[in-house]
């Protein structure tokens, strides 16, 4: 494949975000946001045709005789040599993974730049402060993610890696003349930043003891040549095997040296998709704009940490520990977030909490996969769910945009009874929350029925927890779509307009992902995403994925949907008593989910009283009293010093002639004495 | 009697101590500048009364005093001038007084 | 043996000295000071003539006499009001200056008197060095004579002539 395409899709919005941040503010508003719009939708068109080429072209380079699907690297520059061993290579690594994301990133991203163009504006069309800069940070956000998935080796990973973490911390502080929006991009910077210092150890570790930062070399089988061609280190995957497998590999506080490299990048997973303990930045996210929160905490950067996953994936089969610990921390974490998302007010919250949990459910979908079981259908369903999260989450997303944009709250109690108002606005929404509650055909029934039916491969205790999460999910989703659109009359205060659709750049993103959301269960994603590469199964039309259901797994996780759909119904549709009075028979566990289960006072109380306190403040004792103390002291003595002489300095020129004189005439003496 | 080189240096010598003594104790800068152009004369007379006795063949001694003279003549020139100047600015011309320059 | 005239000379040309130098520090009236100062480069001038450099007491009295200390005189008269005495002396700055000349005094005295033993030896025959000669050394160029000196001088009178001028113009 020519190297053009690939490097204009990086290229592109690199360029744009350099234009529209250094010279943006010199363009009027709607200039720099078509530019932008434009922008992406080149790279939009680009990385279609680069994906497609990939998926369909047949091209050996992509495709093997047998079937089988490729890891293709269209280039590989190296960019700093530390030393002949250490070398840090910047590239673009095509296999069925990141063809996929080369799908999502641009399809969401170029639905936000044009969301934005009406969203960031108020109602009388005036653009908000700092559009330019917007637009500017969304295009690097994009190259970023962009080089994050194409990434060929995993130091060029965590480079793009930190790059997202930046522009979303740029993103989440947009309004950075708002305190919440302030202190919220801080705690989501520091807290992804310490996930990364656990990614950056495994990292090393991993490099260390594998001797090469290369994917390919990493996770796949050797093809000949390549070590060539590609310099890949003379470790072929047979020797990081040997290394896995040798009993007499590091053992390091009871696990293998391996197990804590593979740990530790998790690790770095964890904080950037938000899994529990290191979730508590997600939610505080939203004060960004909410294309922001579209884009980037619901539908790319939140589900690096899935993408980090699979793309190590062959690495982590190798240590079933890893893996083991990876479904636990995903099946608790998307349990809470169900729980949490149940209670909270704010929309964007609720959706939030939403996306914790649907992430959590690919992380425990790659978890539990094997390939012994379905061709290891877990890892398939993961990025499927990938891949269909991401718009229907984005519809959601956008959605809620437009909700806030017309009432100007982000509490559903502002809200009640908008159906007749926003109708648009009101069908779009009710796709999103039928995908994502996994009713057939929307988008969420098909990859959610693989990730059940992977857990069901692993254990029963998962397949029941996580369809028990499912059918939470369906009701989460439904009591806020009863909250938002239903409950009661909506009241129009004197004096405001009605709220109504929002203008087309709004609403056609709301239209096109709602008609992906539709359809996106419909790819043949067995065929296309697997762990090994081989299709799991043959394409046999646009049916193919219900031909291939496991309608057992299938049938109850739908009755669990439907079941949690009507709860909600008869809770939410009409004003009634009903949810005060569930909320007063288990006031305890409301006031729990509601506080989020008071993680973010765990962590308040272990920062400011534990570390702040036990270990902050003695070490500021020490600064302040023995270091700041040595300083002052020499300052205070030569300072003393100098007032002590300061009266030799006297300014009267006798005094200094005297003294000359009697050192002069002191030297005559002992001259006079001595010498002759 | 001989008039040895004694005999001239000795008086010399107690001109500079006068000269010595007026600089440190008057107040007065031209009071300190006349001091000053005392000791200067003393050391003059010491150039000629050495190059007289011990060196009479040669002129270095009174060409040292002649430059001596007219180096005198420029800086109590300009010391006045400077003296001058202070004295316009406040209207005082005692070293004790005139500090500041200190500050 | 010198002349008896001679001796004479000296003894007066010393007690002038001495006597005039003290008088030039002692005196509280500071146009006296200067009065005095005259005349000690006068007395001094004498030694000059006395010691056969007729053109060094020319040019001491012309310079010194004639020009420094005329310059006193009008700086005194700018800077001080006539009948004007500068106070009684502290006794205790009186007493620094003593212990300094005296010192200076004495121990110069003694690195003379006790050391030098050639202070004592006669004075020696010697031609007046005529104008001509010190003309000539004053402009030649060879070894022991001091052209470069004295164009040396000529730029440091000429640039205190500049600074006396910009010091003291009015602004």
């Amino acid at each position: 494949m020519e190297i053009t395409i690939p490097i204009l899709i990086l290229a592109i919005p690199l360029f744009m975000f350099l234009l529209l941040g250094l010279t943006g503010m010199k363009m009027s508003h709607p200039v720099a946001g078509i530019l932008g719009t434009l922008g992406m939708g080149t790279v939009l068109v680009l990385s279609y045709i680069t994906a497609f080429t990939y998926f369909f072209s047949g091209n050996p380079e992509f495709v093997a005789e047998s079937g089988e699907r490729l890891q293709a690297v269209i280039f590989n520059q190296t960019w700093l040599q530390f030393t002949d061993s250490l070398v840090i290579k910047l590239g673009f690594l095509l296999d069925p993974i990141s063809a996929m994301m080369l799908v999502v990133i641009p399809t969401i991203s170029f639905m936000v730049h044009l969301y934005s163009l009406g969203y960031m504006r108020d109602h009388h069309g005036v653009y908000e402060h700092g559009f330019q800069r917007f637009y500017a940070f969304l295009s690097l956000f994009s190259f970023s993610m962009l080089g994050l998935v194409v990434a060929t080796n995993i130091f060029q990973m965590y480079i793009f890696w930190e790059l997202v973490g930046a522009s979303s911390y740029l993103l989440i502080g947009f309004y950075y003349k708002k305190p919440s929006a302030v202190s919220a991009s801080k705690k989501a910077f520091i807290v992804t930043r310490f996930a990364d210092l656990g990614f950056l150890i495994g990292i090393l570790i991993l490099s260390y003891y594998t001797g090469t930062f290369d994917f390919m070399s990493l996770t796949s089988a050797p093809v000949d040549g390549i070590a060539n061609v590609y310099q890949v280190s003379e470790l072929t995957a047979e020797g990081v095997k040997g290394i896995f497998t040798n009993s007499a590999a590091p053992i390091f506080m009871g696990a293998s040296v391996m197990t804590w490299a593979l740990v530790l990048i998790f690790m770095g997973g964890m904080g950037k998709s938000a899994m529990m303990p290191l979730h508590i930045w997600l939610p505080d996210a939203m004060e960004g704009p909410t294309p922001v929160s579209a884009l980037i905490h619901a539908a790319t950067m939140v589900v690096a940490g899935v993408y980090l996953v699979a793309r190590l994936f062959p690495l982590y089969l190798m240590e079933e520990a890893a893996l083991n610990i990876i479904v636990v921390v995903g099946a608790l974490t998307a349990f809470y977030a169900a729980m949490v998302a149940c209670t909270q007010i704010d929309i964007k919250r609720v959706l939030a909490f939403s996306t914790i949990s649907q992430i959590a459910f690919m992380m425990v979908s790659l978890g539990v996969a094997r390939p012994e079981f379905h061709h290891g259908v877990g890892y398939m369903a993961g990025m499927f769910h990938l891949f269909t999260h991401a718009m229907f989450k984005a519809l959601l997303f956008l959605c809620a945009g437009a909700l806030i944009h017309a009432i100007g709250s982000n509490d559903y109690t502002a809200m009640h009874g908008l159906r007749k108002y926003m109708p648009i606005t009101h069908i779009t929404f009710l796709i999103g929350c039928l995908a994502i509650a996994g009713i057939i055909p929307f988008a969420g029934f098909f990859s959610k029925d693989e990730i059940l039916t992977a857990c069901f491969g692993n254990s029963m205790l998962w397949y029941v927890w996580m369809s028990l999460v499912a059918g939470l999910t369906a009701f989460y989703m439904f009591r806020l779509y009863y909250l938002i659109f239903w409950w009661k009359e909506h009241k129009v205060h004197e004096g405001h307009h009605a709220p109504h659709d929002q203008p087309w750049t709004m609403t056609a993103p709301l239209v096109i992902l709602a008609v992906i959301s539709c359809v996106a269960g419909f790819v043949p994603f067995g065929t296309l995403v697997t762990w090994n590469g081989e299709p799991m199964f043959a394409y046999e039309g646009f049916f193919t994925n219900l031909a291939h259901l496991d309608w057992s797994v299938a049938a109850i996780s739908l009755a669990v949907a439907i079941i949690a759909i009507v709860i909600a119904t008869v809770m939410y549709k009409k004003e009634n008593p009903l949810p005060a009075k569930m909320k007063n028979a288990l006031p305890a566990l409301w006031d729990w989910c509601y506080h989020r289960f008071y993680w973010d006072e765990l962590y308040q109380f272990i920062t400011h009283k534990i570390i702040f306190g036990c270990i902050s403040r003695p070490i500021a004792w020490f600064d302040r009293h023995i270091i700041d103390g040595a300083m002052d002291g020499l300052a205070i003595v030569t300072n003393k010093a100098s007032w002590a002489i300061r009266g030799l300095q006297s300014g009267r020129v006798q005094m200094y002639v005297w003294v000359y004189l009697a050192g002069a005439l002191l030297l005559g003496a002992i001259t006079a004495i001595c010498l002759l | 009697m001989e008039i040895s080189a004694i005999y001239y240096i000795i008086p010399s010598l107690v001109m500079f101590c006068c000269g010595v003594y007026g600089f440190i104790t008057r107040k007065n800068m031209i009071a300190m500048l006349i001091s000053l152009e005392l000791m200067l004369n003393a050391v003059d007379i010491n150039f000629v009364v050495f190059n007289r006795y011990l060196f009479p063949g040669q002129l270095e001694g009174m060409f040292f005093t002649l430059f001596a003279i007219a180096i005198a003549a420029a800086e109590t020139a300009l010391a006045i001038a400077i003296i001058i100047n202070l004295y316009r600015g406040s209207r005082n011309i005692d070293a004790d007084e005139i500090t500041k320059l200190k500050d | 043996m010198e002349s008896v005239g001679s001796i004479i000379m000296y003894v007066i040309i010393a007690l002038a000295i001495v006597v005039f130098s003290v008088l030039t520090v002692t005196t509280r009236k500071i146009l006296r000071s200067a009065t005095y100062l005259l005349f000690t480069l006068f007395a001094t001038a004498a030694v000059y003539f006395k010691l056969d450099y007729e053109f060094l007491g020319a040019v001491q009295i012309a310079v010194y006499a004639g020009g420094i200390v005329v310059l006193f005189v009008f700086s005194i008269l700018l800077t001080s009001h006539p009948g004007h005495n500068s106070e009684r002396l502290v006794s205790r700055k009186r007493a620094v200056g003593m212990t300094a000349a005296l010192a200076t005094l004495i121990i110069a005295g003694y690195a003379l008197v006790s050391r030098c033993a050639m202070m004592f030896s006669p004075l020696p025959e010697m031609q007046n060095p005529s104008m001509k000669t010190i003309g000539s050394t004053l402009m030649g160029t060879g070894s022991g004579e001091y052209l470069l000196p004295f164009e040396a001088i000529s730029v440091l009178l000429l640039a205190c002539i500049i600074g006396g001028v910009a010091v003291a113009r009015k602004r």
